[in-house]
């Protein structure tokens, strides 16, 4: 029972989105246009074309830079907290990040040394 | 807790600062000079003024960080280890490098990397810092792995790796997600301090917690039932990097399973069994397979699992003895695996070269100082007196005798002696070999040179003069209830 008081929010999360969902499901089907033509019929996955080989080829450099981002992507999700909190660190916080940046800015003379941002 | 007084003392972390600080330095001046030589120079600079600074640490026991740096004898000891394995393999990576045109500066900075990753997880009773420095220490060696990127066993070698030290990784973290639900806490000291309470409230977790921290560690020091990645691995790294895999991540992890197991866990009587058989297994499976490789590094690799299970018989053992029994072996273990390593490296530098034993064949003719020096390493593998080898195979048995473990040294003891038979075999190839054609010759480079001298005078000095070495061995130590 102590396990459920402490979990009910969560349970109460999950139910009030399947019942969130299934009224908008009910509302467009009561309510919504029905026209239907061959394209909206096809399901949705990024913009990619649903249907074809799956050995496409593309350039790698797409990776590199997904690589790339990801990670600096990744490294900018720490400055967040430290923002929230900036008052109450002070200037130890700020030493500590301005490190951590510096870190990141070597690898990021690193990637431009090695010219991995360039496109040809 | 307040968070600005957070106890920084920049002096304690010192030796890791300016490694990293010549790491970085190093990968950004490679970037814009094309100079490779004055990288290795400015790495080996890093390395030994780190070396410096770490010994000035020696037998003055501080802490910081909250109690998450933690600078004992134990962890400057093992610093030391650390940074020489890493400076031995700089020179002797360099003209291999050259040879097999992957000399890049990268290699320089990731070794540097590596070793700061290794000195913290020596140097923390917190199982988080050990995990973050586990992690500093292996990604960089999955790209070591995988540096020569046009041989196809150089990636099989980094994709392995990764996927293997990532598998471990997730059954340490695992474990010590299971260790803070049983405890509160990830500091050993106070899981150890606590531990009656503990045991009695929350037994299952802890356990099971502290299996799955042994599985993750098992993985890395490539004890058996977790060691199918290490002859694949080994093999198809670059030879010193496969070197400094056999040494300095092994040590890393003894290091951290010293700590964690005769320290943290030391409550936990029942683990003994599992040291126990994961010792012999160990020992056995090592030993019987490296008698069937033609490949002198799966051999290594092989011969370097069999090492490990020695390590594991002294860590049956338990207490202060035994424990300064494996420092003491893993020193030696360094300068004599690193020296037949170099001299491996040396050979493979030639072109077409495929590290096999037959490869060896009429080196003793052409070399006879080279075959020498390879002689004597692997009679210190073999653990021949007057070697290191012999020395620290006899303080771990007889610290395994006096605790009571007479069966598991006789079973380390046999395995000793079939061990001589795939050393002895390489000697013989070098010796007494009739080569197919010519053996063409090897070339010699002063970095070599010191690198051959280290590891010869080091493998000799603690066969030889035992007494010394064992005495800083028993100096590096933490408290042990």
């Amino acid at each position: 029972m102590e396990h459920f008081n402490t979990f009910f929010p969560i349970f109460f999360l999950f139910v009030f989105a399947a019942i969130l969902a299934g009224v908008f499901l009910l509302l467009s089907v009561l309510f919504g246009r029905k026209t239907k033509t061959a394209a909206k019929g096809d399901p949705y996955e990024s913009g990619m074309k649903p249907i074809g080989t799956t050995r496409e080829r593309f350039p790698v450099r797409f990776y590199l830079v997904a690589i790339l981002f990801i990670i600096f992507d990744i490294e900018v999700v720490f400055l967040y907290p430290w923002a929230v909190i900036y008052d109450k660190l002070g200037m130890f916080g700020f030493m500590e990040m301005l490190v951590f940046v510096v870190i990141l800015l070597v690898g990021y003379f690193y990637v431009l040394g090695k010219g991995a941002l360039k496109w040809d | 807790m307040d968070i600005r007084s957070a106890a920084i003392d920049l002096g304690l972390i010192s030796p890791e600062i300016i490694i990293l600080a010549s790491a970085m330095v190093v990968l950004l001046l490679g970037t814009v000079l094309k100079s490779r030589g004055l990288m290795a120079f400015l790495s080996l600079l890093g390395l030994v003024v780190g070396l410096v600074l770490v010994l000035q640490q020696w037998s003055q026991p501080q802490s910081g960080y909250y109690g998450m740096v933690l600078k004992d004898n134990f962890s400057v000891f093992f610093s030391v280890v650390f940074i020489m394995t890493a400076i031995i393999t700089l020179l002797m990576a360099r003209d291999y490098l050259i040879a097999k045109h992957i000399d890049r500066h990268e290699f320089y900075t990731l070794l540097m990397f590596s070793t700061v990753g290794m000195m913290l997880m020596a140097g923390s009773t917190d199982l988080v810092v050990i995990f973050l420095g586990l992690e500093i220490m292996s990604v960089p060696l999955y790209v070591m792995a995988g540096m020569n990127k046009i041989d196809p066993k150089s990636n099989e070698s980094g994709i392995k790796y990764f996927m293997i030290g990532a598998f471990a990784s997730s059954f340490l973290v695992f474990g010590i997600a299971l260790l803070y639900g049983a405890s509160g806490t990830t500091d050993l000291r106070r899981i150890m301090a606590d531990f009656s309470f503990l045991k009695m409230q929350s037994e299952l977790l802890l356990y099971s917690g502290a299996l799955l921290v042994m599985t993750g560690f098992a993985f890395k020091v490539a004890a058996v039932p977790f060691h199918m990645w290490v002859p694949d691995v080994y093999e198809g790294a670059p030879t010193p990097v496969t070197g400094f895999f056999s040494v300095g991540p092994k040590a890393a992890g003894f290091a951290a399973l010293l700590r964690i197991c005769v320290y943290g866990f030391s409550g936990m009587a029942e683990l003994t069994a599992v040291f126990w058989l994961l010792a012999v297994l160990t020992m056995v499976v090592g030993n019987v397979l490296a008698i069937f490789q033609n490949n002198i590094k799966r051999m290594l690799a092989y011969s370097s699992i069999a090492h490990a299970g020695y390590i594991l018989v002294a860590l049956t053992a338990g207490g202060e003895g035994a424990v300064s029994s494996a420092v003491y072996y893993l020193l030696a273990y360094m300068f004599f695996n690193l020296g037949g390593f170099t001299i491996v490296t040396i050979i493979d530098s030639r072109t077409g070269s495929n590290s096999q034993i037959d490869e060896i064949k009429g080196l003793a003719g052409r070399h006879p100082y080279l075959a020498s020096l390879l002689a004597l390493f692997m009679f210190a593998l073999a653990g021949f007196p007057p070697t290191a080898g012999f020395m620290g195979k006899f303080y771990i048995f007889s610290e395994a005798v006096r605790n009571g473990f007479v069966w598991l040294t006789v079973i380390a003891v046999m395995n000793s002696l079939v061990s001589v038979f795939y050393y002895l075999r390489v000697v013989v190839a070098a010796f007494f070999g009739k080569p197919d054609q010519e053996f063409s010759p090897v070339s010699f480079s002063p970095a070599l040179f010191i690198a051959l001298l280290v590891t010869a005078v080091g493998t000799l000095a603690l066969g030889c003069f035992p007494g010394y070495w064992l005495e800083l061995s028993q100096m590096s130590m933490f408290p042990i209830i």
